[in-house]
């Protein structure tokens, strides 16, 4: 069994595997070019793995808009803490949210005051929160990518199965490829290749890419989170931006598929629709965003509530809005490490444990 | 949020698999995965099994990468 693990991870931090794909890098990459990685989880790794510090200088890694706390809207936090103040409201949420400041408060500050917000480790455990108080509304934050989109689906499906009339989901998804095309079309960002998150590619497959592939022409690849996977991908980028020949390729073969989860996409197609939606950093991007289907308009925490937020601004100084298009690196915002730290966080790049600016934080000094 | 760490099945009862992860035991809906077996192993993400891992791309994929090492080994010592 150890060595069947192995094979799907340990076996992917080989060190002199990984010293020959940099010497490979090395060679592709004369020319210098701006590579995003799109995905919070891959900014991590990247970091955790020292990454960094192996590549040629000619190669400049971005941090892209895959942090789902990061770029959710400043509108959608203040009408999260909104719910939790509500009396009969159980607010259910991941942890990485709690302490992102929305404009007066967060959903921690909110909590030491009294509010009925539940940490959660799986959706799921939000419809049981459900069965488990049937006098109060359990309303479970549905923030993140086509990771976790499908997990929320499956919590809906069930609830609706169980006839929960107490359960219902705050949706705030929102779908990679659209932020793609809407990050070529920002005056700003120069990118010459897209470093494929692995787990939504997971759940979407690399066919859902191609439209975006062909509308842009501009070198992708998807991969995965150990080591080897990673300098894999920047190889297959840098070899296709030298040659000047951008293609779709795929660098966790393992678990990317070209059609993905069908199971899951399915799910998610039964609950969802897209919808226009507000990025933290982008703006209203068109279809980007995922809506709970009129059918299962029960569920949906935005038709039982009315929820008034008014529109505030992101919080003064704050750079997130250009660190998640790679405009700007963290240690190009003035407050970082000055008023911005984890202990006291001014954005929620530096609150997330995917976020850029926590990252940088961690593993530089 | 996305661990990459990947778990192999140990049980399963009603779409709920119990995974092992690096020797804990968890557990898993299987609620977004078609045919998931007893052995097979999975990546996991908040709570569901996403995907199950393909031991022949594994093999495949590892073994591309070792020919591409001896490949680049090779050429050094022409250079
Ligand atoms: S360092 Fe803080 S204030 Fe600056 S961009 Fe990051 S989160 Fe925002």
């Amino acid at each position: 069994m150890k060595d069947q693990l192995s094979q799907f991870g340990e076996a992917f931090r080989e060190p002199q595997l990984a010293r020959s794909l940099v010497a490979q890098l090395k060679i592709s990459a004369r020319a210098p070019m701006r590579i995003m990685e799109v995905c919070g989880t891959h900014t991590m790794a990247i970091f955790r793995h020292g990454i960094r510090a192996l590549l040629p200088p000619t190669v400049t890694l971005l941090s892209g808009p895959g942090c789902p706390v990061c770029v959710t809207d400043q509108n959608d936090i203040d009408g999260f803490i909104a719910l939790a103040q509500r009396e009969e409201v159980i607010v259910a949420t991941f942890g990485d949210l709690m302490r992102v400041p929305g404009t007066y408060t967060s959903l921690q500050r909110e909590k030491a005051e009294g509010a009925d917000v539940r940490v959660v480790y799986s959706p799921m455990d939000a419809v049981q929160l459900a069965q488990d108080h049937p006098d109060r509304t359990v309303v479970s934050l549905g923030v993140g990518f086509e990771t976790t989109t499908p997990t929320i689906a499956a919590t809906i499906l069930t609830a609706q199965q169980l006839k929960l009339p107490n359960f219902c989901v705050y949706a705030a998804h929102k779908t990679v490829p659209q932020a793609l095309a809407a990050l070529m079309a920002h005056p700003k960002v120069r990118i010459d290749g897209f470093l494929l998150p692995g787990h939504v590619s997971v759940i979407i497959g690399m066919q859902a890419y191609r439209p975006f592939f062909e509308a842009h022409a501009i070198p992708c690849a998807a991969a995965g989170f150990e080591p080897l996977d990673i300098l894999q991908g920047l190889l297959m980028l840098a070899r296709q931006i030298k040659a000047g020949r951008p293609a779709l390729e795929n660098a966790y073969p393992r678990a990317v598929t070209e059609a993905g989860n069908p199971k899951a996409r399915t799910i998610m197609d039964q609950v969802f629709v897209a919808c226009d939606a507000r990025w933290r950093g982008l703006g209203e991007i068109p279809g980007s965003g995922l809506a709970i289907r009129p059918e299962f308009s029960q569920f949906d925490a935005a038709r039982r509530f009315k929820i008034a937020v008014v529109d505030m601004p992101p919080p003064k100084g704050c750079a997130c809005g250009e660190i998640l298009t790679g405009i700007k690196t963290p240690p190009e915002c003035p407050l970082f490490r000055t008023r911005c730290t984890p202990m006291d966080p001014v954005g929620p790049c530096m609150v997330s444990s995917e976020g850029t600016c926590a990252a940088y934080y961690r593993y530089s000094s | 949020m996305c661990l990459a760490i990947p778990s192999q099945i140990t049980h399963i009862e009603d779409q709920i698999a119990t995974i092992d992860v690096a020797g804990v035991q968890r557990q898993a809906s299987l609620l977004l995965l078609e045919d998931a077996r007893i052995g097979d192993f999975v990546i996991v993400h908040a709570g569901f099994a996403i995907q199950k891992l393909d031991a022949d791309a594994a093999q495949e994929t590892l073994m591309l990468l070792r020919k591409a090492a001896e490949q680049a080994e090779r050429d050094d010592e022409f250079d």
